[in-house]
């Protein structure tokens, strides 16, 4: 494959700062490559240096062999179709109007329109899905047709190399799964594509390969699942994130958790969890800063997988098997070195009725989560019913939201007893 | 195609509504003259056939009345596109032919020339022009940093230099002396004492200057879609913008040289079109064009009809604002 667009060492400032420094890429024909980062971190600056908006200071960039430096506007229009994050547009030009204006590169300063120009405005217009607005005024449709608007008049300039930032920012979820499509068809035809994408997600889910900007520089460059990890996410984005696979999509899938600066928690705080219920409470806790222990789990449970993901100390069962003496000490170590035990809304079943009667006999604390009720949940009979109702009145009962502060406080409280009568070994 | 077609009934229109108004601005003055003798003596002097309407009547009608109303024509047709494209150009609706301190400039010159001690022939319209020219330039040249001229500094520019200028001829208003009411007379824009002379220098800069604005046209549509959109559509965007900077500014240069400063047509006219033909420069161009040209010669023969004449620039305000108000609250007047 051929570079359809090759980046330099390219730095530009802008106003005196520095917005891009010493970038070099390269971006094969026939690809869609996107441009992930957060806020700031260049990636428009960087659509906008491609397309010779910008001149950069230092460094060349060489669109389908030519470098644009040297190219008048004219000619690289001809290469290089720009679908710019929002327009503004005041004036109530009618929609088709608008994309007739992407033909602008292939008329001649006296020349009417071909059929040819017409044939292409018309296939744009298709392709984008525009075609009930086509007779509207381009300032009485809502924000997110607007960017379709835009994206038909860059089909309709018809160039190898399509420059989209942020495409799918004001549209619906149907949307913006319909226009990624559209853009992957794009690809699929041959055409280069770089699109500036905020939502992690979807830039995993539809670019061949991603760029990970973060303060003017490429930090990661390759396919998605090898770009978006949880360390480079946290480096770059500075909020805590799991990176993990979407079990409809199987792409990389992120969730990110608010940085807090006082993150780092101390304590250790054990999670009795089961058919995914702990998924969402692991997943505050660690990004709380707690340390966590899980068990006793089903070796292939979700929960499971997600606490080797979160490094966390595990105790499993063979699946369906039910907890033995053995799996119980375990739990019980694990009890005992935490500071808390958070008990999630687990279907209550034979098999696991030691571990919640582990929980009751052990001293740490203990906070309820209140999910599914009981008899929804129960298939351990009046056993069950009776473990439940005990953990709910030695517990903090609180909901999935309160269980971080819930768990806080009960960590509070153990550091705050004297040392003698601490009932860690 | 379609839009060819409703241009030219725009047009086609706006030119019959021009004839209109010329053949019944010809009849109105001291002297009645019927429009049918009006056309009569204009047909008769165009195509050099004979005409039984009285030598007076001949005289009145093509020496003092048709240059009059050929260069109102002329004046309202370079102001009303010099305004349609600086309206697009700032993509700002308060922007006005004078946007750049060609006004600014043509009174500075025009005014220089009227107190100066030593009266020099045509100096007056030489003077306004060059003085008009300057200005623009000048304010180019300020609001212009490495190749860019962002329009923003540009319009910043235009008042601080509109401003400085303003000073520089109330100055020479307060010492004028005798010279103050032909001054003012002047500042306040006027088409009296016009001659074919100046009707024919006027169509030697109006009429290039605007063939080549109208090529400029589509340019300038994608121009009010921001410059970093138009740059990605191929144009040269500081090369198109100096170009419409600097042929506006000729065709406002070149209006105010003969006529004064005759304000609101240049705003008001490219708004009134906008509503009824849409944004697109390809037929609101020409419209606006034609439509100013009847504005001004409609206002300027309510000037003259009274009893004592009017300067024109009075009556384009007095009529033009209250029907602008008009069209602000029931129609809404877009910002462009």
């Amino acid at each position: 494959m051929t570079a359809a667009i090759d980046i330099d060492d390219v730095s530009v400032t802008l106003g005196g700062v520095s917005v891009l420094e010493s970038v070099s890429t390269t971006v094969d024909e026939g690809t869609l490559v996107g441009l992930v980062g957060p806020n700031g971190a260049g990636k428009t600056t960087l659509l906008r240096t491609i397309n010779g908006v910008l001149t950069p200071d230092r460094g060349s960039i060489c669109v389908a062999g030519k470098g644009v430096a040297g190219l008048d506007s004219r000619a690289v229009s001809r290469l290089v179709a720009t679908v710019p994050q929002s327009t503004a547009s005041t004036f109530e030009f009618p929609v088709r109007r608008i994309v007739e204006m992407g033909r602008t590169p292939h008329l001649g300063r006296f020349g009417t329109r071909t059929a040819d120009d017409r044939a292409a405005v018309e296939k744009a217009i298709h392709r984008a899905a525009v075609e009930h607005l086509a007779d509207r005024p381009v300032t009485a449709v809502s924000g997110g047709e607007r960017q379709r608007v835009f994206l038909a008049r860059a089909l309709a300039q018809d160039t190898p190399v399509l420059l989209l930032d942020e495409p799918t920012s004001d549209l619906d979820v149907n949307h913006q799964v319909r226009t990624l499509d559209l853009v992957a068809d794009l690809v699929g035809e041959g055409r280069t594509v770089v699109a500036a994408i905020h939502d992690l997600d979807l830039a995993a889910r539809y670019c061949d390969e991603l760029r990970l900007l973060h303060d003017g520089r490429i930090r990661a460059a390759g396919p998605p699942e090898s770009v978006l990890t949880d360390a480079t996410v946290e480096a770059a984005f500075g909020a805590q994130a799991t990176v993990t696979t979407h079990p409809v999509t199987g792409t990389a899938t992120v969730t990110a958790f608010g940085s807090d600066s006082s993150a780092e928690r101390d304590g250790t705080v054990h999670v009795v969890g089961g058919g995914a219920a702990a998924t969402p409470l692991l997943h505050r806790l660690d990004a709380a800063g707690f340390d966590l222990s899980v068990g006793a789990v089903s070796v292939d449970d979700p929960d499971a997988e997600l606490a080797r993901t979160l490094d966390a100390d595990l105790v499993t069962v063979p699946p369906y098997a039910p907890v033995d003496g053995e799996t119980r000490e375990a739990v019980t170590d694990q009890l005992c070195r935490a500071d808390a035990v958070v008990v999630a809304d687990v279907t209550v079943a034979p098999g696991n009725c030691p571990i919640l009667e582990a929980v009751l006999d052990a001293a740490t604390p203990i906070v309820v989560v209140d999910g599914r009720p009981v008899d929804a949940r129960n298939v351990a009979g009046a056993r069950g019913r009776r473990l439940v109702r005990r953990l709910r009145e030695r517990g903090t009962v609180v909901d999935a939201d309160g269980v971080v502060s819930a768990v806080q406080r009960a960590v509070d409280a153990v550091d705050r007893r004297p040392a003698e009568t601490d009932p860690r070994p | 195609m379609k839009t060819s077609v409703r241009t030219g009934a725009w047009i086609g229109g706006l030119i019959g509504a021009l004839v209109a108004v010329t053949l019944v601005s010809a009849t109105i003055g001291p002297v009645a003259i019927g429009a049918g003798s009006v056309a009569d003596i204009a047909l008769a002097s165009l195509l050099g056939g004979a005409t039984d309407a009285p030598a007076s009547h001949r005289t009145i009608v093509m020496s003092i009345r048709l240059p009059r109303i050929a260069l109102g024509a002329l004046v309202g047709f370079a102001l009303a596109a010099a305004g349609t494209v600086m309206q697009g150009f700032f993509r700002n609706p308060m922007a006005d032919p004078s946007i750049i301190g060609v006004s600014a400039g043509a009174a500075t010159g025009a005014v220089a020339a009227i107190v100066a001690p030593v009266a020099v022939p045509v100096a007056l319209p030489v003077a306004a022009f060059v003085g008009a020219l300057i200005a623009a330039f000048g304010v180019y040249l300020l609001a212009s940093e490495g190749g860019r001229t962002p329009v923003q500094t540009l319009l910043l520019a235009g008042v601080a230099v509109q401003t400085f200028l303003g000073a520089v001829v109330s100055f020479m208003l307060v010492s004028a002396g005798r010279d103050i009411q032909e001054a003012i007379y002047w500042l306040m824009g006027h088409l009296h004492h016009s001659t074919w002379g100046e009707v024919t220098v006027a169509t030697a800069v109006v009429l290039p200057a605007f063939l080549g604005l109208l090529v400029y046209a589509r340019d300038l549509n994608v121009l009010l879609l921001g410059e970093e959109d138009a740059h990605s559509l191929g144009i040269e965007v500081e090369r198109t913008k100096r170009l419409l900077l600097t042929v506006s500014s000729l065709l406002t240069a070149a209006a105010v040289a003969v006529a004064g400063v005759i304000g609101f047509v240049g705003l008001v006219v490219p708004h009134v079109m906008r509503l009824l033909v849409g944004p697109d420069h390809r037929i609101l161009l020409p419209t606006s064009a034609l439509a100013g040209a009847s504005f001004l010669v409609a206002t300027d023969t309510i000037a003259r009809a009274g009893a004592a004449e009017l300067p024109v620039g009075i009556v384009t305000a007095a009529v033009g604002a209250p029907f602008f108000l008009y069209l602000l609250r029931k129609r809404e007047v877009q910002s462009p």
